[in-house]
């Protein structure tokens, strides 16, 4: 399984994705600069934090409409798997491939600190790994991840089950106090329609060996890899 | 053409930042502000004649970047035809 993942001008989680995939995973990885339409090579595309385009304008509306993520509804179309993180969940929302929009944190601080995560749905290729209603552990760290949409859209989101994590207590309660962004309804991060395109706000690659203090964030990669394993690969070149 | 766009967070929606504005007037004695929403302003200038062409293409301009239509919302307003001398030439004049 070959991941690319995509540096824009201000990515600043990109190598944290490339040591989790190259050194903890052993898969093969590469950086992808923006301006590549061509993501042929790939069966997983990675869209790291940090503050693309210096969040200008919005957080992510700039790289949301460069030539990489232009090129990303027909990657997905064709079989690829498509994971965005912090500012990459930011910039998938501005670029129309997931519904909502990510505002500044009610609470109008950047919140850096770990959460937990209930486990919504178990059954995308990033979360088959785990089961429904477990509690992960992961590091949040951004200043506008309060998700938001309208209420025809979160119907189809539940309805359609692409809720797949929500901010919770560690012991699995979806409460206003375990909220640390004022999301509704305590989103932390949904998939598209068909699956295959995650946003999340929290950063499954620091927390992902045991010197970083939390390793939930693995369950998502082995959950990718997985996949793989049983249906040879994703992508039919 | 010289041109402004206004971009807001569509009513209803929580505006955290105007909250926190309102809240420091009211601290300085300022306690007649009953609301207060923060947006932002776009000074453009095109090389446009036709006013009407040119709100058109601002508009677009909106719809495709300059506002999130899932929580924001945009006013179009031309300041002036092209007459008036340009923003830079402005400047140097001031």
């Amino acid at each position: 399984m070959k991941f690319g993942v995509v540096v824009f001008p201000g990515t600043w989680s990109d190598c944290d994705f490339h040591y989790v995939i190259s050194e903890i995973l052993r898969q093969p990885v590469e950086y992808v600069w923006h301006r590549s339409p061509d993501l042929s090579e790939f069966d997983c595309m990675i869209l790291p934090g940090g503050f693309s385009y210096g969040d200008y304008l919005r957080a992510g509306a700039i790289a949301g409409r460069s030539p990489v993520v232009e090129a990303l509804p027909d990657f997905a179309a064709r079989g690829g798997l498509v994971l965005g993180s912090c500012n990459g969940f930011q910039i998938l929302c501005e670029a129309g491939i997931l519904p909502g929009a990510l505002m500044k944190n009610e609470c109008l601080q950047y919140r850096c600190q770990s959460t937990h995560l209930l486990v919504e749905n178990a059954e995308t290729p990033f979360t088959r790994g785990t089961r429904p209603g477990q509690v992960l552990k992961m590091p949040i760290s951004h200043g506008e991840g309060k998700y938001y949409c309208d209420r025809q859209t979160l119907r189809t989101l539940k309805e359609r089950n692409q809720i797949v994590f929500r901010y919770c207590t560690e012991s699995g309660d979806v409460t206003g106090e375990a909220n640390p962004n004022g999301s509704l309804e305590n989103i932390a991060g949904i998939v598209n329609d068909e699956g295959t395109v995650l946003g999340l706000m929290p950063h499954p690659e620091r927390a992902a060996e045991g010197a970083m203090g939390m390793t939930d964030g693995l369950l998502i990669f082995h959950s990718l890899l997985g996949g793989l394993v049983e249906a040879g690969s994703f992508l039919k070149r | 053409m010289r041109a402004r766009v206004f971009v807001t967070l569509k009513r209803g929606i929580l505006d955290v930042q105007g909250t926190a504005v309102k809240r420091a007037l009211e601290g300085l004695g300022f306690t007649e502000v009953k609301d207060l929403r923060m947006g932002k302003v776009l000074e453009v200038e095109l090389e446009l004649q036709d006013a009407a062409r040119a709100r058109s293409r601002l508009e677009e301009m909106c719809q495709k970047l300059l506002a999130n239509p899932v929580m924001e919302e945009f006013t179009v307003e031309i300041v002036d035809n092209g007459t008036r001398p340009t923003l830079p030439e402005r400047a140097r004049r001031d």
